[in-house]
């Protein structure tokens, strides 16, 4: 494994490489198919600015996200993206970086409500495969100077350069949380409640079903947060618009965030064998969907319903077996064998496709980053 | 603000390119009458002028990519034209040009509350997306002050924001699927009502492109539901660094309001005198707007006051019903008309970091000094999009000149603090050429890289962005490409 330490030793590797070069930051999204040499950049790892009253935070691409919520934290400031921990569901060791939660876009539940990862990112540097050095964006929250190549490069799983610095805002961290949990409800349902409660003003920032919790019985999960005061005045206004659901109890503190902690991570499905996919929806098309996908395949819901987690019998190609759907299928963890059957990203239609392979070989002319390459 | 000299080719040929388009499109739909043409001469950056060949207004996408086609077969460049507010010259003609209106694409094509988005064509107006949701309690979010006049179409390619966006991002943020004609005519869809691309994200790259990379004619645009209320207060200090801090005080406790405007005092003079809001006079006046129940509003504003008592505010003033919040934002709102009514004005658009801002204020009052011209600031404070206003007359020989001398140096002070160009305008052709202030030639390359793959022939919008010399060789394509 070859190892860099700033961004001089990278560009020089990039402009020595001979072959596809595998780059890595903590290595937690494992090695679905990858190939190439390994190239770590979790060498790269520094805090260079963080300004709480400007909402902004600026890493180098392998600083680990444990060291940027710890920074984060004694600010009274978070990550508002929630970036997904991968470890638990693949089964893989290591640290996630800054970096790869970009280039991967894992994004958590309060995406649906705040935004993706791509849209924390006000500025990148990156090398490109040419070993130019190219910056992008800045550390100000709002940038119109040119092409956004910021959101270009987040989740473009490093098949355009490799980033070696981020510019990320961030948001306050909430004096307290509460969640809600609907009971018993099936998925059709589970999915108009949590429309009603995303189209309610009451700010809610998570909202998930998951089919099979504790006993077997279905539970939907709300989440509120902010002032004390406000989240209780929220959640009595929330159970009221969703009364007629039936029973609903309230969660807070620990047992709430670790349900989120849980969400986010797809704990569900870890340790579990069974190939996952990750399928983003419209919401209110998600019940026929996972209609269609059998009785061998289990599925959790988030983003209120526009995030399906469907564990389904190895092998299986549920995209395939879905069809044509709005929105798109990756398979997130399956044997080699399965990955070298079935690509993990979907094929994009033909003038995308062409645009898209258009990019990468004008940022990557030779070829040394190719698609799941990348782990976070 | 040189412009490239029109392509005698495509010139020599303007009967035929005129004839191709009425083949495609209704008689009404072409305009080429000079006196006609004369109506699409500028944008809102009226210093710069130039009639285009012809005038183009589809009412469909087919239509877009019919025009597209002929266009790019004999190698006419294609200004697209939102609703002709922008103050960057996005959609400045060039005397060779057609420029594509969207104005006859106003429909919604549908709408959904359960998975909370409007489809619109994007010649609909900024406001009238709201309006269409407004009654069953929803609303689109980015508000660009020419919301009124504004189309979705230039709020896509400007990447527009406007005062809320603290809380609820800019355009960018809330998009989310497009149907966009590139310059070859080919249709492509993108995104749609389901969230994140699974390869690149090329939305996000064409978001802010300003019409270079394809005409958007349809978007999915996330709406929210409506907050229960809203409150502003009214904050002035004698200081500007005091009431930057407080703004800096406010967020650091955790707190994000809507909207956080701040008014220097030349502002706050100009605005008082035309709208009689009743500001108190004083160095630095802050709009701080905060929503939810009422309860969850007191309780915010409680502790902004806290915060804002704490540094000794010579005026502190809570919205008690609508009118007074309706007076609180009233200078605010006419501070462009105020500025207007006192001379002619350039409005500047640059971001700095949020604690630069006494700095930057301090230096922009010495280079008015300096340069002999007033201006007076605007800004959104709590993400740190400055708008100075420079007050100049046209009608005396070499102010424009100044004014945009003085513009630049601001622009170029704001790029030093860490800051950049342009927040929410655009570079169009009125920063074109400080591009290399804050960005090297590999940065620009890097971007033209995107358009050489979008827009082989440089034939969209193709004298805007970047600077005449860096693109040069790019738009040097023959009058002829796709035939």
């Amino acid at each position: 494994m070859m190892n860099v330490s700033n961004e001089a030793e990278l560009v020089e590797a990039i402009r020595t490489a001979n072959g596809p070069l595998r780059i890595m930051g903590g290595g937690t999204r494992g090695a679905t198919g990858a190939e190439g040499a390994p190239l770590s950049v979790a060498g790269l790892n520094e805090i260079s600015l963080y300004e709480p009253g400007a909402l902004t935070i600026v890493a180098a691409a392998g600083t680990p996200i444990s060291t940027i919520e710890t920074a984060l934290d004694a600010g009274g400031q978070r990550l508002a993206f929630e970036p997904m921990d991968y470890r638990a569901l693949l089964g893989t060791t290591g640290e996630p970086t800054l970096g790869g939660a970009v280039a991967s876009g894992a994004s958590g539940p309060r995406r649906i409500v705040v935004g993706a990862v791509r849209d924390f990112c006000l500025g990148v540097r990156f090398v490109d495969g040419s070993g130019n050095i190219i910056k992008n964006g800045g550390r100000v929250m709002k940038n119109v100077t040119g092409y956004d190549l910021v959101k270009l490069m987040a989740g473009s799983r490093g098949t355009l350069g490799v980033l070696t610095e981020v510019a990320l805002k961030v948001l306050p961290k909430p004096e307290t949380e509460a969640t809600l949990i609907l009971h018993g409800l099936d998925i059709a349902s589970a999915v108009q409640a949590m429309s009603a409660a995303l189209g309610s003003p009451f700010e809610v920032t998570g909202v998930a079903h998951f089919p099979y919790s504790a006993g077997d019985d279905p539970a939907t999960m709300i989440r509120l947060e902010g002032f004390e005061q406000s989240v209780r005045y929220r959640t009595g206004a929330l159970k009221d618009l969703l009364g007629h659901y039936g029973e609903i109890s309230i969660v807070e503190g620990v047992p709430s965030t670790t349900g989120w902690t849980r969400t986010r991570d797809v704990d569900m499905f870890a340790d579990t064998p069974g190939d996952v996919w990750r399928i983003s929806v419209r919401p209110s098309e998600a019940p026929a969907i996972i209609a269609q996908m059998g009785d061998g395949v289990r599925v959790t819901l988030d983003w209120g319903g526009g995030l399906i987690w469907a564990l389904a019998p190895e092998g299986t190609d549920l995209r395939a077996a879905l069809g044509p759907i709005n929105g798109h299928a990756t398979l997130v963890r399956a044997s080699a064998a399965t990955f070298a059957a079935i690509p993990a990203l979907p094929p994009e239609p033909a003038p995308l496709a062409a645009i898209s392979e258009g990019l990468r070989s004008r940022f990557d002319p030779r070829g040394l980053f190719s698609p799941r390459k990348v782990d976070a | 603000m040189e412009m490239p000299a029109p392509d005698a080719r495509v010139m020599a040929k303007t009967a035929r390119i005129v004839e191709r388009l009425q083949s495609v499109l209704p008689a009404d739909a072409v305009i080429h009458d000079p006196a006609e043409t004369r109506a699409y001469e500028c944008d809102a950056l009226t210093a710069y002028r130039c009639p285009p060949l012809c005038a183009v207004l589809p009412a469909s996408t087919e239509e877009v990519s019919a025009v597209m086609k002929i266009c790019h077969e004999e190698g006419v460049p294609v200004v697209p034209r939102g609703s002709g507010t922008s103050l960057a010259g996005g959609a400045l003609p060039t005397a060779d040009c057609v420029i594509l209106g969207v104005s006859r694409l106003t429909d919604v094509i549908e709408t959904d509350y359960a998975d909370r988005i409007i489809r619109v064509q994007t010649g609909r107006t900024n406001l009238s997306v709201t309006g269409a949701v407004e009654a069953d309690g929803f609303f689109y979010a980015p508000d660009p002050s020419s919301q009124l006049a504004c189309a979705i179409a230039g709020n896509i390619a400007m990447n527009s924001g406007g005062a809320h966006c603290l809380k609820y991002g800019v355009t960018t943020n809330n998009l989310m699927g497009v149907t966009m004609v590139q310059m070859d005519g080919t249709i492509v869809e993108i995104g749609g009502a389901h969230l994140d691309p699974s390869g690149l994200d090329l939305l996000g790259v064409i978001c802010g492109s300003e019409g270079q990379l394809g005409v958007v004619t349809e978007a999915t645009l996330r709406i929210l539901p409506k907050p229960e209320g809203a409150r502003p207060v009214l904050i002035g200090y004698d200081s500007n660094e005091v009431a930057g801090r407080v703004v800096s005080d406010i967020i650091k406790a955790g707190i994000l309001p809507v909207a956080i405007e701040f008014m220097d005092r030349p502002c706050i003079e100009a605005c008082e005198a035309f709208a009689k809001a009743g500001y108190p006079m004083c160095e630095a006046l802050l709009i701080i707007e905060v929503e939810g129940s009422d309860a969850e509003i007191d309780h915010q504003l409680g502790l902004i006051k806290d915060i804002a008592n704490r540094h000794d505010p010579v005026e502190l003033r809570e919205a008690a019903d609508a009118d007074e919040a309706a007076r609180i934002w009233l200078g605010r709102k006419s501070a462009f008309g105020a500025m207007g009514q006192i001379n002619d004005y350039m409005c500047l658009d640059g971001t700095i970091p949020v604690d630069q801002l006494p700095y930057v204020l301090r230096r922009i009052g010495e280079m008015s000094k300096e340069f002999g011209l007033e201006v007076a600031n605007v800004f959104h404070a709590g993400d740190g999009n400055m708008h100075p206003l420079i007050l100049y007359n046209a009608n005396l020989p070499g102010q424009l000149e100044l004014c945009e001398a003085f513009g630049a140096a601001i622009l170029k002070l704001c790029v030093e603090v860490g800051g950049c160009l342009t927040g929410e305008h655009g570079v169009g052709i009125e920063k074109r050429d400080l591009m290399t202030d804050q960005y090297a030639e590999i940065d620009l390359e890097a971007q033209m890289r995107v358009k050489d793959v979008f827009d082989p022939s440089w034939l969209l919008n193709p004298a805007k962005v970047f600077p005449l010399a860096s693109s040069a060789a790019r738009r040097a394509a023959p009058a002829e490409t796709g035939r």
